[in-house]
């Protein structure tokens, strides 16, 4: 048994190089390129034809994209949402064997504001992106973060999207029906109709939503911004705020109905009931980091490294980075660590509280959407007597955004 | 002997290299072969502009950065002991906090 004095005098195994024979593993003919997981050594084609193949089923297991539906795609120009773009495009183009039915569009939120880039670096990496989404033909929406500060406050009642029900299959089919105009050309031309769909839908998108930028922000907004964050004490709440403002105006664009979409594609978040009808789905999650930046690299797909919070931070900076520095760390020695975490996850289920239409709406977190614990009592006038201390920042912001703000500060405490 | 690399950096690493991905480096010559190893010495030493702690880490680079030589995966070609030739081509993606 392991002791604390115990002396193991070089018993301990050092890390074995793997030893792996030249060959593919899979076509077990050409050289090999790359080693993925424990030891499994591809070459370039099959490679290829392993990711391809992997998105395709992660897409396929889900079972909930019905032909003709719209999906957004959520993409931050890093290397995982650009793989996942360029999966899009293989998988609708015609080429494709089984080729995928769905009519995409793309939706990026400059984050410049919250990381402290300059308008000059922002209006860099959009203008890049902008040429990205455009070599795709897809209706793109290019929104700013600010904009989660003037939410409308309809948007901001909890749970306004969601009549509380999750989507039943027969909901599904009728918002199916309801976008293919010609239905009865369906069965004979299931191409036809996704054509149809997709003219359709670029007739919407010239009458009733630009394709682009959506409504320019003024310096105030970004110091509204900027001041929400500095209110943030630590580097792994300013993180997580990230993380969730971002969810906030992707589902926000979605409830304004700037573009009815059916489906969120991300390759981060999680895909979990709160949002009501919107299914969020994480195609890229089964991949590692590994796979992605060498199939970027060697099929050229074009990505945007932009700056952010972590950017440059140390290892310690917040827990976000320890865990990646560990597990990375760990991965080194042991490459099953990776697989071993996502598999155990996988066995993790969210619990979904039995839907109540009684429910009460304004009892809900306005930034996650769960719910507040409405009986903190004291513990409750401490956060609120802790966010005023916190900082005029966040009583210049308007009356809605601080009441917000305040309900953030809640949830954390 | 070594006389040209071309070194490309990508996934965030250029940040620590003035932002510039691409560079074209001529080793000095020496009687050895120059191996991996050498050359990660040599580029903390002469390339590296800031925070060398986050591009190398001990002896090799740090966990998270996927090093690539002529398309190839390093864990292919030997990692630290690899001897370099002549005008090959290395490349370094930081796959931390990838987007």
């Amino acid at each position: 048994m392991c002791q604390v004095d115990e002396e193991y005098n070089g018993q301990l195994d050092h890390r074995v190089t793997p030893r792996v024979s030249k060959k593919c593993v899979k076509c077990k003919e050409n050289t090999t390129v790359l080693i993925i997981r424990a030891g499994d050594a591809f070459c370039r084609g099959c490679f290829k034809e392993y990711f391809i193949h992997k998105f395709r089923a992660m897409l396929g297991k889900n079972r909930v994209i019905f032909p003709g539906e719209k999906v957004l795609l959520a993409v931050s120009g890093g290397p995982a949402s650009s793989s996942m773009l360029s999966q899009v495009q293989e998988g609708l183009s015609r080429d494709a064997p089984k080729k995928l039915r769905f009519v995409p569009g793309i939706i990026y939120i400059d984050e410049g504001g919250a990381s402290g880039q300059s308008m000059e670096e922002r209006k860099r990496a959009v203008a890049q992106l902008e040429s990205v989404f455009r070599a795709t033909n897809y209706h793109y929406h290019i929104v700013h973060l600010e904009q989660v500060l003037s939410l409308p406050s309809s948007v901001l009642e909890a749970g306004s999207s969601a009549t509380g029900k999750p989507p039943t299959g027969s909901s599904y089919k009728a918002a199916v029906d309801h976008l293919i105009p010609t239905r009865k050309n369906q069965n004979q031309h299931p191409d036809l109709s996704v054509e149809n769909a997709q003219s359709h839908l670029s007739n919407l998108s010239m009458q009733e939503v630009q394709n682009g930028v959506t409504s320019p922000i003024t310096p105030e907004h970004t110091q509204a911004l900027k001041r929400l964050f500095a209110s943030v004490r630590t580097p792994t709440a300013k993180e997580d705020l990230l993380h969730t403002l971002r969810h906030t105006l992707c589902i926000e664009l979605w409830q304004q109905q700037l573009c009815h979409f059916e489906m969120l594609l991300c390759s981060q978040g999680f895909s979990d009931p709160r949002h009501g009808d919107v299914v969020i789905v994480r195609p890229m999650r089964d991949y590692s980091s590994k796979e992605i930046a060498y199939y970027n690299r060697m099929f050229d797909i074009p990505s945007v490294f932009i700056p952010g919070l972590d950017s440059k931070a140390q290892d310690k900076a917040s827990i976000q980075r320890l865990t990646e520095s560990f597990v990375t760390k760990l991965q080194t020695d042991f490459p099953s660590t990776v697989s071993t975490i996502y598999r155990t996850s996988e066995k993790l289920h969210t619990a979904c509280p039995p839907q109540n239409t009684n429910t009460q709406l304004s009892a809900k977190c306005l930034l996650c959407v769960c719910a507040l614990d409405t009986k903190l009592g004291e513990s409750h006038c401490q956060c609120t007597k802790m966010a005023s201390h916190h900082g005029n920042g966040l009583y210049s912001l308007n009356k809605n955004t601080r009441h917000f703000v305040l309900k953030r500060v809640v949830f954390f405490i | 002997m070594v006389s040209l690399l071309s070194l490309y950096l990508g996934g965030g690493a250029e940040l620590l290299f003035g932002s510039v991905k691409e560079h074209h480096v001529t080793l000095p010559n020496q009687s050895e072969p120059w191996d991996m190893k050498q050359l990660l010495v040599w580029i903390r030493g002469n390339m590296l502009k800031e925070r060398p702690e986050l591009f190398v880490q001990g002896d090799t680079v740090r966990p998270g950065i996927l090093v690539l030589i002529n398309d190839a995966d390093w864990e292919l070609m030997g990692e630290l002991e690899y001897e370099l030739q002549d005008k090959d081509n290395v490349v370094f993606i930081s796959t931390l906090h990838g987007g």
